[in-house]
């Protein structure tokens, strides 16, 4: 089973219907939530075109996120990064088997409609794509069509859960090959996550009243995270990670799965690199495969990568603080 | 030593889930028994039974490819060891699959289960649903189904018993010792369908 912390079981995403008298229901959190799960300890790629959805789908991707532009050429790019072109967005869907995925900005409401009436698996709220709103991310509890959030720490997290995301993933620093941000987040994640479960343990109710004032949700939320110690959907490493030595030491911090952005497509050996990164996330607890895996690649062909601390551009404090 | 250990394969997809379900199985029936997370071939070949999970077949009929799971299962299932496949373990297990709207695939499969299948059958997520069906063959009148971009039986050769459907579809299919299922009874509290496996392989080892 699951846990359904926080859900919102009238939520305007939840369609009944009745075939052959037999009700039929559709867009719960279980079936949300459960499409989630359904990745774990998978890899997910972004990918531009159906060239490189194919090779993602052959090297044993879970699913694919269909973007524009990689996240390491939107930096270059500049300008406002917005959704993939919805005709290869659907020409993706009806040439790979796996899941498509595609990203809408921070807020905006009718890319996120177009995307669930195009019928992707699933829409990334994403802070690689010029935020339309600061301040309100979507209500996701109106849609049908599940959505992944990104987030740097419980607060974040807990607040894009309560707007109804069904999974989460950790921001780290897109677009620069460096995964030192994602480590810190998922770290920070768990730390606290440990820290609100002492709180339950000790029974101290009014600590966890505090919490929930600090992190601008409710109480409940709170209360039941604390309680299963974890969050309550799945949680994938994201931002940064270019090499199978990568995946395999974000799985070890706990997290899920892994999104591999610019790191695979980037590279100049992005089919054995895909096959490699699938390898070393599957088989992580198992140090000679990881460093099979890792031979797979010759790091002269990685993505070169960017100091996080000389950034113009912060992806991940997009929406960071609503 | 306990008296039975199954196993779930843990390559990707939903494993702890099986893994909690089967647990309260053996619970529930007051089985001895253990659960553990298999990868490998040594690791298959150890256990009385096993789970294939739901998750993405494509990728763990790839992975089990490569690391020689893949004729270990197939060696143990014909052999006679009860196995149970859920949406992405019931495609792993059977003779052909289609996907719905890309056709054929070059995915491999362990070609075990006598059926054809074709794959997300019932639309993408969105139209993923949530419907009470029967499985009367396996004496579980009613079970909440979680369908998520879920398979469907289209072709069933002469050994398979068709256990339940769903809208005219074959959603749950038994051939000797293999069961399946295209919905995820791991994603609800009701533990029958572990429950009716978790028997299987007892029997099987009496």
């Amino acid at each position: 089973m699951i846990p359904l912390s926080g859900d919102l079981t009238k939520a305007k995403g939840v369609k009944s219907e009745s075939v052959d008298s037999i009700d039929v229901t559709k867009g719960t959190s279980t079936l949300k939530r459960g499409f989630a799960h359904m990745l774990k300890n998978g890899v997910v790629m972004d990918v531009t075109t159906v060239e490189q959805a194919q090779i993602a789908e052959e090297a044993g991707a879970v699913s694919v996120m269909v973007l524009d532009k990689l996240p390491s050429d939107v930096r270059k790019a500049g300008g406002v990064a917005r959704t993939a072109s919805i005709r290869i967005i659907q020409d993706i869907m009806d040439s790979v088997t796996i899941p498509v995925m595609a990203k809408c900005r921070i807020g905006h409401v009718y890319e996120a409609k177009v995307l669930a009436e195009a019928n992707v698996d699933m829409v990334d709220e994403s802070e690689v794509l010029t935020p339309a709103d600061e301040n309100h991310h979507i209500w996701k509890w109106d849609f049908t069509t599940p959505f992944v959030n990104g987030a740097r720490s419980l607060a974040e997290a807990l607040r894009r859960i309560e707007e109804g995301a069904a999974m989460i993933r950790t921001k780290g620093e897109p677009g620069t090959g460096n995964v030192a941000e994602a480590v810190l987040h998922i770290k920070k994640v768990n730390d606290e996550l440990r820290t609100i479960k002492s709180i339950y343990d000790s029974g101290d109710k009014q600590g966890l009243v505090s919490i929930a004032r600090e992190f601008k949700v409710s109480f409940d939320l709170v209360e039941e995270t604390a309680k299963i110690g974890r969050l309550p959907v799945v949680n994938f490493a994201a931002g940064g990670i270019a090499t199978p030595a990568d995946a395999a030491y974000l799985m070890s911090l706990g997290c899920d799965g892994i999104f591999v952005g610019s790191g695979i497509f980037k590279a100049e050996d992005a089919m054995e690199r895909a096959r490699a990164t699938v390898l070393a996330t599957t088989f992580w607890e198992d140090a000679d495969a990881v460093k099979e895996a890792q031979k797979m690649i010759n790091e002269k062909q990685s993505i070169l990568g960017l100091d996080v601390k000389n950034l113009e551009l912060r992806m991940q404090d997009r929406g960071g603080s609503a | 030593m306990s008296e039975l250990d199954i196993g779930i394969l843990a390559l990707q997809g939903d494993v702890a889930e099986n893994f909690m379900s089967t647990m309260m199985a053996m619970n529930e029936l007051g089985i001895d028994g253990s659960v553990s997370q298999v990868k490998t071939p040594d690791q298959i070949s150890a256990v009385d039974g096993l789970i294939v999970p739901g998750g993405e077949s494509t990728m763990m009929g790839q992975l089990s490819m490569v690391n020689g799971a893949m004729n270990a299962l197939k060696e143990k299932i014909e052999s006679g060891m009860p196995v149970l496949g859920i949406c992405a373990g019931m495609i792993l297990l059977a003779k052909n699959s289609k996907d719905r709207v890309v056709g054929s695939t070059k995915q491999p499969l362990l070609d075990v289960l006598d059926v054809e299948i074709e794959r997300n059958s019932f639309g993408r997520q969105k139209d993923s649903f949530e419907a009470e069906v029967s499985l009367d063959a396996m004496d579980i009148p009613s079970f909440q189904g979680v369908f998520i971009r879920a398979p469907s039986v289209v072709k069933t050769g002469s050994g398979v018993e068709t256990l339940g459907k769903f809208n005219e579809k074959i959603i749950a299919v038994k051939q000797g010792n293999i069961l399946a299922t295209s919905f995820h009874p791991e994603l609800t509290r009701d533990v029958s369908v572990h429950k009716q496996f978790v028997k299987m392989v007892k029997e099987s080892k009496s």
